[in-house]
């Protein structure tokens, strides 16, 4: 008896059904890039579920508060529009809670009813609702569209739409938008970055608002978070790195088509190859030199995967998770001799498919690849073709359990263990950690199932 | 603490014995307010949470898919048997499906997971799009039934049209729509529903045994380790249990009307409210069976020798701590107020998501002079009220422990996240426990709050803190 005994073996098409997603809804997306701003209350114009949901969810993510509000839509609002309710929330909002920015985001409901949130947002300024020095910017983010990723991606736009300036004086300084990653991540990015000497505006950055310390303070405003000043300097970079082709490459296209900043797309910096295209890409936008620390570090990678290369070879591991993510990691798996053989993302985009199947085309094994899939469908297909290895957020361990297979919790939610929000995945250490994750688990599995006269000591 | 309360919010928290607040008088069941912070979720969630531990019933979600993914297994309402609530089921909205209707898309979807999965039968959610975009969500179920043969219920939980309380009503209408369909011919005149336990951490196996030891016939769980054909055959039960006064109190009354069954209110948390729900239950039975009153005595005998000498030995460290309470149902905080008394730790704060005047009139009853009593409120208040009254533990749900924990206080879950069971007598020590593990942890020593560190101190110049140190 297994506890999801309802996953049957025979694969038949589904054609108007999710079952266990491996997305979630636009709006928490933009809640969590909304909370990369400093002193950003984020604001859900919705009903009051919405955003008590995505509080909640990126809570159990993080084990941190989490601040935002709500139209707090009602009967009568979902019949006559949602404007006196948008229009009385920025008031209460910046007379009460005095944040610097309110950044507004759509959900099906406000969608379909038809609020035009930027209209909105005007009559509140010629009304006086915003005080001087305060902002409200917007995205829009229906439910029925797109993922979580492309959530993110709509408010980091709207933010960049909302303060991005060109004064014509160039600041020196590379833009970063590091995709929908970890705080740990993020803080990563910009320590590669200083190494470099290259000074960054990295947007959204939640680092230091969503792995704060115990200060023994509530602060609805933690101190982390990229500064409205920043924001505005963002269209006077000397270039745009936009991580991740899904969460960043449409904010990374505004910057360039309007203000000229020039952009770079490139894979989220998981893994070797991709790390090293991520500072190769810092070196030639600045022209400076790799330090002998990042040098230092890649080589440990690199070191590292020597050592223990042979409990890579050809192992099998299902992947599930947002597309940029599961891209990067699947370009990593396959240079450490790993086989990534199922990979689902519940984010819609022909793309994504396209792209595994160009990575993984040396592959010694068949490779199932499905954009806009669920979790129930990785479950099949590792039923049909079982793996080493699954990587994927913590809703995985249903099937981990079921099929008896280690688990690698990576991406988002992690709602039944802690680090992400300290231990970066990008970069050489982040490689390193996950090398370390990988191994652990693969090891524990050997030790566990290794029979007493086959029980070794040393790897 | 002025500045962070809503000139609109003030009717909704009183202090007891406060000047002027005599009598005392608190407004609540409002809306929240647009632009607060409030911790209230939808109607939708009222219904999916209620319904969801039915757990041989096909719950599916017709919205986008982001309804469906936050109360994906959002308790741990465990099942004896099958598990198919466990797994999560949208039709995931489209864009099209949101402009040419959604209706064919949810036929089909009952259609192939009813194949796929057997169910006993299905529950169907409108969310707020769907009353939107107007499907006619009861015209499909119907036609599915007719089908494939088993009840496919809709529930009416278009989040808009207000909080959980609204939610939990749908639920109990689509629940109602079961009751009275299965055969009662074999039921027991001793005999109850269960309403309002969700099963969570297991709870609803301890009051079980307890039952069964007293000698009375479980009919049906509303609904936590729930079946379908235990709602259906649930008339048949000589008397309704009620806890969770908010979640099915309403399926209680409609059963009351419909069927003559009387209902008691009860709790299962702490000594005294699971003793009185035991008593309640012996006396209503004690004609038909006049040795019942004395087997729960015995019961509730045994349980105590057991429990107090454990309560003791946790209660010394306890005593005249602090506790601040806010929980989605007010019964909650009846039993919590009662529980921390029997541990020496006084009630500062207490509030609600939804309680009625009613509740909150009770609560200032059970308190003391001074405890505030709020409805409805967000996370500036709170902190700014665990500071005030300088409070030990906390005792909220997911979104408040946070805060708790960053200004360096303990904190219980007593919310749906628990993972300890907290009902009846065992449920008092797990309870016991758990409040003793975090208000003596010593990690608050390590926290400016406690001043023991000389460089999590504020007040110390950092060369004395390093002076100290070594």
């Amino acid at each position: 008896m297994t506890l999801l005994r309802h996953t049957p073996v025979e694969i038949k098409e589904r054609k108007a059904l999710s079952i266990n997603p491996a997305k979630t809804c636009q709006p928490v997306g933009a809640m969590y890039a909304a909370l990369g701003i400093h002193g950003c209350l984020p604001h859900s114009h919705g009903s009051q579920g919405c955003c008590a949901y995505h509080r909640s969810a990126l809570t159990k993510h993080y084990k941190e508060p989490v601040s935002a509000a709500t139209s707090s839509f009602t009967e009568g609002a979902s019949v006559f529009g949602g404007q006196a309710n948008l229009l009385q929330a920025i008031n209460n909002i910046f007379t009460v809670y005095e944040p610097d920015v309110i950044a507004v985001h759509t959900t099906c409901l406000s969608e379909t009813i038809g609020d035009d949130v930027p209209q909105i947002t005007d009559k509140a300024r010629q009304e006086g609702k915003i005080p001087e020095g305060k902002f409200v910017v917007s995205a829009s983010t229906p439910s029925y569209v797109g993922s979580h990723v492309t959530g993110f991606a709509n408010m980091v736009m709207g933010t960049l739409k909302g303060f991005s300036e060109k004064t014509g004086k160039k600041n020196g300084k590379v833009n970063i938008i590091p995709g929908f990653v970890e705080p740990s991540d993020m803080e990563e990015l910009k320590r590669l970055a200083t190494a470099m000497g290259v000074q960054t505006i990295l947007f959204p950055d939640t680092s230091g608002v969503l792995n704060g310390p115990l200060t023994g303070e509530y602060k609805m405003f933690p101190d982390g978070g990229t500064t409205v000043p920043e924001l505005r300097s963002t269209g006077d970079s000397i270039g745009t790195l936009a991580l991740g082709e899904w969460a960043s490459a449409e904010g990374a296209k505004y910057l360039d088509s309007t203000h000229k900043v020039p952009c770079k797309i490139l894979d989220l910096p998981i893994g070797l190859k991709a790390t090293d295209r991520f500072i190769d890409a810092l070196r030639m936008i600045t022209g400076r030199h790799v330090p002998d620390l990042i040098a230092h570090e890649r080589g440990q990678l690199v070191d590292l995967i020597s050592d223990m290369h042979q409990y890579f070879y050809h192992k099998k591991v299902a992947l599930v998770g947002d597309p940029d993510q599961v891209i990067a990691l699947t370009e990593f798996l396959t240079s450490i001799d790993m086989c990534p053989v199922h990979i689902v993302t519940g984010t819609p985009g022909k793309k994504f498919e396209a792209r595994i199947k160009e990575i993984t085309k040396d592959s010694p094994f068949p490779v199932n690849v499905k954009a806009l899939g669920d979790m129930f469908l990785l479950h099949q297909w590792i039923k049909n073709d079982p793996v080493d290895l699954l990587i994927g957020n913590t809703y995985c361990k249903y099937i981990a359990r079921d099929e008896d297979i280690p688990l690698i919790r990576h991406g988002f939610p992690i709602i039944d263990r802690v680090g992400h929000q300290y231990f970066p995945t990008v970069g050489y250490k982040g490689g390193l950690r996950l090398l370390e994750k990988i191994l652990d688990a693969l090891l524990t599995r050997i030790d566990r199932d290794a029979p007493e006269d086959c029980f070794e000591l040393t790897y | 603490m002025e500045p962070v309360i809503f000139e609109e919010r003030k009717a909704q928290i009183q202090r007891k014995g406060a000047k002027g607040a005599e009598p005392f008088s608190i407004s609540c069941n409002k809306n929240s307010l647009a632009g607060a912070v409030s911790q209230r979720a939808c109607v939708f969630c009222g219904s999916r949470v209620v319904l969801y531990p039915i757990a041989d019933a096909l719950h599916l979600v017709h919205g986008p898919i982001g309804c469906a993914v936050y109360n994906w297994d959002i308790r741990g309402a465990m099942s004896s048997g099958p598990e198919l609530h466990r797994l999560s089921f949208s039709t995931d909205l489209r864009e099209k499906d949101v402009i040419f209707g959604g209706e064919k898309k949810l036929y089909q979807a009952l259609l192939e997971l009813i194949d796929l999965h057997k169910p006993n039968a299905a529950f169907v959610y409108s969310t707020c799009i769907v009353g939107i975009i107007g499907d006619d969500l009861k015209a499909v179920c119907k036609k599915v039934e007719a089908e494939k043969g088993i009840p496919v219920i809709p529930v009416q939980s278009e989040g808009f049209k207000g909080n959980k309380r609204e939610g939990y009503l749908a639920a109990c209408q689509a629940m109602f729509t079961l009751v009275g369909t299965g055969d009662t011919s074999a039921i027991s005149p001793l005999s109850v529903n269960i309403l309002g336990d969700f099963n969570l951490a297991g709870e609803i196996w301890i009051i079980q045994d307890y039952l069964r030891r007293m000698g009375v016939e479980v009919v049906a769980n509303i609904t936590g380790d729930g079946r379908v054909e235990e709602v259906r055959r649930a008339h048949g039960a000589a008397l309704n249990l009620v806890q969770c006064s908010g979640a099915t109190m309403d399926l209680a009354k409609m059963m009351q009307q419909k069927y003559g069954i009387p209902f008691k209110k009860v709790s299962y948390f702490g000594i005294e409210d699971m003793s009185d729900a035991l008593y309640e239950v012996a006396k209503f039975f004690e004609d038909k069976d006049p040795e019942i009153m004395t087997r729960t005595r015995e019961l509730v005998r045994e349980e105590l020798r057991d429990l107090y000498p454990k309560l003791q030995l946790l209660r010394k460290d306890l005593v005249g701590k602090k506790a601040a309470i806010y929980v989605g149902g007010a019964f909650k905080a009846f039993s919590l107020v009662k529980s921390f008394r029997h541990l020496g730790i006084d009630v500062v704060m207490v509030g609600s998501q939804t309680g009625t005047q009613e509740d909150y009139q009770e609560l200032a009853e059970i308190t003391d002079e001074g405890t505030i009593v709020v409805d409805d409120t967000n996370p500036l208040e709170l902190s700014a009220f665990i500071k005030e009254k300088d409070v030990d533990i906390f005792v909220g749900g997911v979104k408040e422990r946070p805060i708790a924990y960053k200004l360096g206080v303990g904190f219980c879950d007593h919310n749906h996240e628990r993972k300890e069971a907290l009902e009846g007598f065992l449920g008092m020590y797990n309870f016991a426990k758990e409040v003793h593990a975090t208000v003596t942890s010593p990690v608050w020593n390590f926290t400016p709050r406690r001043r023991k560190s000389p460089i999590a101190s504020p007040d110390v110049p950092a060369c004395a803190a390093t002076g100290r140190v070594s």
